[in-house]
């Protein structure tokens, strides 16, 4: 993935237009464990949605294995993400509908319009590696934090995606659950070359990251 | 989850058990707005096969009558008018001209199934003391009582007419003190009078024709009127009883006669039947219109209140198109559900008024009328409004921008 000159403003055309992102370039390579740092406000979740295809930028362009993502209508878009790219998110992880291992098979069901055995067993063999098998059928409003965070990242991983955007992933945790979550993804990294790119204040996690990205009013900063 | 299921049937089930109070809530709205308009389009029909029934068993659908007798105007010489004033002139009992002929005519009609010729008139039937006015019908059963099935609502004795006998309505023969088997004298305006024997009593559900109605044979009735073969009316019965008013004004057109269809009879009847269907159909507008702004309302509450599922299935790759059935979906189920729960619970208490209201002597006030087709058209409708009313929240959702989703 390949990020030139990314901008991206709010109330465009108002006189209230603010630029959030002043030109953002950006490689992330195959099997990568990155970490993005920087102050609140400076545009690190605004820039992982960019990344993550849910958000387009007012100029710049992001490439993903070398097609300008810029050229692709509305449903490409949708299907490269749901392919290619897992979220985890900093709150609300899970879909409360459905249960913990509904909610793993859902990216997989969203694919493929519709559940098969191989799915289910895909979404427990992943809950199974997050140490989570016997949660499975929970509805996963009654799961604490840590289990949730795991489930969402058992989830990011069903599509056996190239890139996983995790966002302050362990930022609800306590330190001993936040350090369990980051190993898992650390593990998964080394063992499936996902790459993945982590928005944490935790400095100490940071440090275990391949490379970090540091963030400051909307520009990244030379390391 | 089931396999075979696509992902928005699932997706759509599971959102409206997870709000269970609003689902609870919007599908008891459809329900008593369903169930509302299944009673009252069930009650109504009912109450008009009932009373087409009733029309319909104790009177012709066509009755042929004698012209109007008209005055005309005295000319004392040519275009000079004696006398302006054109009185009506009184209306005797007059005989229907060749009635044989219109009669077989008549008969041969297609969609004609049978004629009767009829000799009314009015006479005072006595028995010692008591005396009552009545009208006297003259017919041949073998005619007449498939027309008027007299032998259907007998009470008592036998509907077989010989000349020296005669039917009553039960309340005559309570008020005359006279029974079955009895006999009693019967005088006409003309001074004619005969003895005649009861052979039969009837009950129309109608006091008022009950007290009034008699039958004899017809040839009893011509002597005793002082017709002798002569008849008032020729009494049609049809296969198609909406037929009625053409092929009376077919009969008309034909014969020297004067045709009255019981569809122009009963005029009333049917302004007040149309009245009521316009008033129905505005009505069950009416709560179409509450129902669909009803699931409407909820469903976008509860776009509001998922945006942040939204925002996290678009972010797994779930497409707009899938957004957007999973909310028409949810409309469309809670319309169905509703249907279905309001269709049993209006059936069900139909049935319940059904066996409550009964009629004085005990029999049915109206017949149950559940037809198939009118819960499969209720059923489709409220599926049909439950998607439309759903349209307008199904698309917010679509449009739902998965970044603001998630931000909330
Ligand atoms: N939709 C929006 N409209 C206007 N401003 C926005 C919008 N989204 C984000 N911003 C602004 O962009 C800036 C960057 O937001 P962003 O969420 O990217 O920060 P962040 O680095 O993720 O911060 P945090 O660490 O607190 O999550 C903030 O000042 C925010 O107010
Ligand atoms: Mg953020």
């Amino acid at each position: 993935m390949h990020l030139e000159g990314i901008r991206r403003s709010y109330n465009i055309g108002l006189p209230s237009e603010i630029e959030i992102l002043h030109g953002i370039d950006l490689d992330l390579h195959r099997g990568e464990f990155l970490a993005l740092m920087g102050a609140s406000g400076s545009g690190k979740s605004t820039l992982l949605n960019i990344i993550g295809l849910l958000d387009r930028p007012t100029a710049g362009h992001v490439f993903i294995n070398g097609i300008d993502t810029a050229s692709l209508d509305d449903s490409a878009i949708t299907r490269l993400r749901g392919h290619a790219i897992g979220f985890v998110f900093q709150e609300h992880h899970l879909i409360s509908a459905f249960t913990a291992l509904e909610n793993v098979m859902m990216p997989m069901i969203v694919d493929r319009n519709g559940g098969s055995d191989a799915i289910r067993a895909r979404a427990l063999g992943l809950l199974a590696k997050m140490g989570l098998a016997h949660v499975g059928d929970n509805m996963s409003s009654n799961m604490s934090g840590g289990e949730q965070q795991r489930v969402a990242i058992a989830r990011a991983l069903a599509m056996q995606a190239s890139l996983i955007l995790a966002d302050e992933p362990t930022g609800n945790l306590d330190s001993q659950s936040a350090d369990n979550v980051f190993d898992f993804m650390r593990q998964l990294n080394r063992d499936e070359g996902t790459c993945f790119l982590i928005v944490t204040h935790n400095l100490e996690l940071a440090q275990k990251c391949d490379r970090i990205i540091t963030m400051a009013d909307g520009a990244i900063t030379p390391a | 989850m089931n396999n075979a299921v696509p992902f928005e049937w699932i997706a759509a089930v599971r959102f409206l058990r997870e709000g269970r109070l609003q689902t609870a809530f919007i599908i008891l709205g459809i329900t008593i707005g369903v169930a509302v308009i299944v009673f009252m389009s069930a009650l109504l029909s009912g109450l008009q096969v009932n009373f087409l029934d009733r029309v319909l068993t104790s009177s012709a659908q066509i009755q042929l009558l004698p012209l109007d007798q008209v005055a005309r105007p005295l000319f004392a010489s040519d275009d000079v008018i004696e006398d302006a004033t054109v009185q009506r002139p009184t209306q005797r009992i007059v005989s229907i001209n060749q009635w044989q002929k219109v009669r077989d005519r008549v008969a041969q009609m297609p969609g004609v199934l049978n004629a009767a010729p009829t000799m009314l008139g009015s006479a005072l039937v006595t028995r010692g003391d008591a005396s009552r006015a009545v009208r006297v019908s003259g017919v041949e059963p073998e005619s007449y009582f498939p027309i008027i099935r007299i032998p259907d609502f007998l009470t008592e004795g036998k509907a077989t007419l010989a000349n020296d006998e005669i039917i009553l309505g039960t309340d005559l023969a309570t008020n005359l003190g006279a029974s079955l088997g009895d006999t009693v004298n019967v005088r006409a305006a003309s001074g004619n009078s005969v003895i005649l024997r009861i052979t039969g009593l009837f009950d129309l559900g109608n006091k008022a024709a009950n007290e009034s109605v008699s039958y004899v044979a017809l040839r009893t009735a011509q002597s005793l009127l002082g017709q002798a073969g002569a008849v008032t009316t020729i009494e049609v019965k049809i296969a198609d009883v909406y037929a009625a008013e053409r092929l009376a004004q077919q009969i008309a057109a034909a014969n020297p006669v004067k045709a009255e269809s019981w569809i122009a009879t009963n005029a009333q009847f049917f302004t007040a039947i149309r009245a009521q269907q316009s008033s129905n159909t505005l009505i069950r507008a009416f709560v179409g219109l509450s129902v669909a702004f009803g699931i409407a309302a909820v469903l976008v509450v509860s776009v509001i209140q998922r945006s942040k599922d939204i925002g996290i299935l678009r972010a797994m790759g779930t497409t707009r198109g899938q957004i957007l059935r999973i909310f028409l979906i949810q409309g469309g189920l809670l319309g169905l559900a509703g249907a279905i729960i309001g269709c049993l619970v209006g059936a069900g208490g139909l049935i319940w008024y059904h066996s409550l209201i009964r009629q004085a002597d005990g029999s049915e006030l109206f017949p149950l009328l559940l037809e198939r087709q009118m819960f499969i058209v209720t059923l489709g409708l409220a599926t049909i409004t439950g998607l439309l009313s759903a349209t307008a929240p199904a698309l917010r959702a679509a449009k739902l921008d998965p970044v603001d989703a998630i931000r909330g």
